[in-house]
């Protein structure tokens, strides 16, 4: 890795990270491929996120569905844990939750597959300090 | 692509979905299966809006039209109207009861987005592994900006101005303590992160450890900076293991970068960051008990002065700021004070997150400006109480705090209404209640907590909690007087005025609290041997009814004490000096026979 030496370090790093340049499986790359961003915080993984993304890493690559799988921290929503986060190139991120493997497999079928929603949907409830 | 053209979300939360939601569900789809659209527009069942006051909702994409109080035979005007027509149905939009606006979009008003996430702000979003991704979101900018640009008294006085008031509990400003520990001279300065979280029920600073560890790291290295110090501690308990397997991985990346080490940013600032773990003890979330613990001594608090910013760690001044405190430090640095004190009350700036737990809907993780209300997040952001049941009290500051009630809703919520209201902020635990949960109990409760807790220094806590415990018990044990609530008061008082430390000193909140607020409760249980939730085992009655018995000897059979008497086909009777109060007799009972008193 190279060390970032200053401020002009810094953004150039940024930018480079944000263009795409930094490698593969990183933050960038994802503006042209599908991202699915699985909850793994204590409470997600309690509640079975682990087989979640094990199950989305291994089927999205079976169904040749080029993706990229990560895992985040907490969203929010204990209640309805496992939570995953669906971004399509282009579109506005969908959030999921109650996700079992059997409504993960209609994700794939469904939503990533042909853009139609599932069932499970959780509407964005709190604002971004971007938009204040 | 998707085949359909549009699409009919229908809120399926649980209050949404106990009124109806389901019944709007099968309408809409029968609706547009008549008219043959079935195949162009989707209803889709959602989760929570957040806006279950005014529930069931439904919205129509893509043109984000919401409605509200959406009755299931509203369903065709919806097809009708706005599917085939084009037309908002008006009389189910939004009308601002203030303003009287009619608001047609959802997007359109922060109406709907109660919440705002400035601590949150990269939980659920960037891969806590992976420090690009933290980078690519404006991630150590805060701290290059601050070593570039500013000195660090420009950078303490940004943090004052911003107002913002420490999230551990107390609610000191951050600025004030960090222009303290700044103001001491010595050699070496620690800057100490909290992360002993340790209130039942609260998960707030472990969700952001694991989620966004390096806005933690930034926020302690600017710290450092401001106060002249060159090393950081994070104290964490070792029930987090994967908080400290992100923060090691997040520390290791940092270095490797070079934004924790020697020579940061190139500027000549050193900053190190290493972990120290706690056994879980309650009372290592005090400083001073904290410093002691990291000390390698027994975790228990001293008197302050002298404060840790004149003689902390190693007798070195030192800062100890929570988790939540230090996450939202590189969003001020980089929004400005003016920015951030503009968000909440006016003397409590910026947000707090509340981890909502007990008996409630939507059980999770929000996070809201101050001065929103306490019905906002319970029945708005929350969802309201489970299985339609009443709200009875919420629980704030964990067992330091004290229960609101009915008539607290409304109160804006900042660290002086809710101190004001007989409760405090605490660390942001927020335990809500219905109408079967006992009060009397509840103060049992967190009183054990703390009699568990209580590290045993001083006698006012070590003594005087165990005795308020063993009156709760006795009293939900029916061998209460009302002389015994005079002595709880007294004894509470005297704690909180002689109690050494922090958790001794609000110790008996929670009991004070429940005897302002549900007086009633505690004379049900002294006077009538009631509880009126019927929580309290002792004090229940398990009593059989003449008429309705008919003597099928089910309930002698399955009773695993042999309390219950009588013979085939003859009216059975419960002994009260044997019966356990187990309940198996009147859930086995088909004949609706047994009845609690």
């Amino acid at each position: 890795m190279s060390r970032i030496k200053s401020l002009a370090d810094l953004s150039r790093k940024r930018e480079e990270i944000k263009k795409g340049l930094g490698g593969m499986k990183n933050a960038a790359d994802r503006g042209q491929n599908i991202q699915v961003k699985v909850a793994t915080a204590t409470c997600g993984l309690a509640s079975g996120a682990k087989a979640v993304m094990d199950f989305f890493l291994e089927q999205l690559e079976r169904r040749n569905i080029p993706g990229i799988v990560t895992p985040t921290g907490c969203m929010g929503y204990c209640y309805a844990e496992p939570t995953i986060e669906v971004k399509l190139p282009g579109q506005d991120p969908v959030v999921f939750g109650y996700v079992d493997l059997k409504r993960a497999d209609q994700i794939i079928e469904k939503y990533i597959k042909t853009g139609e929603l599932v069932d499970g949907i959780i509407p964005v409830n709190y604002e971004t300090i971007d938009s204040k | 692509m998707s085949k359909y053209s549009k699409h009919l979300l229908v809120c399926g939360g649980t209050s949404c979905h106990s009124s109806e939601s389901d019944a709007i569900v099968w309408n809409l789809r029968d609706e547009l299966e008549a008219r043959g659209l079935s195949e162009t527009v989707q209803v889709i069942v959602t989760g929570c809006f957040g806006f279950c006051e005014h529930g069931p909702i439904v919205k129509v994409l893509p043109d984000n039209t919401l409605y509200v109080g959406v009755k299931p035979e509203d369903a065709q005007t919806i097809v009708d109207e706005h599917i085939i027509k084009g037309r908002k149905v008006t009389h189910l939009l939004y009308h601002d009861p203030v303003t009287k606006e009619v608001i047609g979009e959802h997007e359109h008003k922060g109406i709907f987005k109660k919440q705002l996430r400035i601590v949150l702000r990269n939980c659920g979003v960037i891969n806590p592994e992976n420090i690009d991704e933290y980078i690519a979101r404006d991630g150590y900018l805060a701290l290059g900006k601050v070593l570039t640009e500013m000195n660090p008294e420009q950078v303490i006085k940004l943090v004052r101005d911003s107002g913002q008031r420490g999230r551990g509990g107390a609610g000191f400003l951050t600025g004030l303590k960090w222009e303290f520990a700044n103001k001491n001279k010595s050699d070496e300065k620690y800057v100490v992160c909290n992360a002993d979280e340790g209130d039942p029920g609260a998960f707030m600073d472990r969700s952001v450890l694991e989620g966004d560890p390096h806005s933690v790291l930034e926020a302690m290295a600017i710290c450092g900076y401001s106060i002249g110090a060159s090393k950081g501690l994070i104290y964490i308990r070792a029930e987090y293991p994967l908080a400290i397997q992100r923060l090691k991985i997040a520390i290791a990346q940092a270095k490797d970068y070079g934004l924790l080490g020697n020579d940061i940013f190139g500027t000549g600032f050193n900053f190190d960051i290493s972990l120290r773990y706690g056994a879980g003890a309650f009372v290592c979330g005090e400083e001073t008990a904290l410093i002691h613990s990291m000390e390698g001594l027994r975790g228990e608090p001293t008197i302050k002065p002298p404060f840790p910013a004149e003689a902390g760690f190693r007798g070195k001044p030192t800062n100890v700021n929570n988790v939540e405190t230090f996450a939202a430090i590189p969003v001020i640095i980089l929004k400005g004070a003016e920015w951030y004190s503009k968000i909440g009350t006016e003397k409590s700036k910026g947000t707090k997150v509340f981890a909502l737990a007990g008996k409630i809907n939507n059980v999770g993780l929000v996070e809201v400006p101050m001065g929103t209300t306490l019905r906002e997040i319970i029945f708005e952001i929350g969802g309201g109480i489970k299985n339609g049941k009443k709200f009875k009290a919420v629980q704030t500051g964990g067992p330091s705090g004290g229960c609101l009630t009915e008539k607290h809703l409304d109160i804006p919520i900042d660290f002086d209404n809710l101190v004001a209201a007989g409760s405090m902020m605490g660390s942001g635990g927020m335990i809500v209640m219905d109408e079967d949960n006992c009060m009397v109990s509840i103060a049992k409760y967190f009183l054990e907590f703390t009699v568990d807790e209580s590290c045993g220094k001083c006698s006012p806590c070590r003594i005087g909690n165990k005795r308020l415990y063993e009156l709760l018990n006795h009293i939900c044990d029916g061998k209460g007087t009302p002389a015994d609530l005079d002595r709880l008061r007294n004894m509470s008082l005297v704690i909180k005025d002689t109690a050494l430390c922090g958790l001794g000193q609000t110790s008996p909140n929670p009991v004070l609290s429940t005897l302002d607020n549900f007086m009633n409760e505690y004379v049900a249980h002294v006077t009538d041997k009631k509880c009126p939730a019927g929580e309290c085992k002792n004090l229940m009655v398990y009593i059989v009814n003449a008429e309705n018995c008919v003597g099928c000897t089910a309930c002698a059979r399955v009773c695993p004490v042999n309390a219950i008497s009588g013979q085939r086909k003859e009216i059975h009777h419960i002994d009260p000096a044997i019966c356990i109060k187990c309940g198996a007799c009147k859930e086995k009972c088909k004949f609706d026979a047994i009845y609690v008193n």
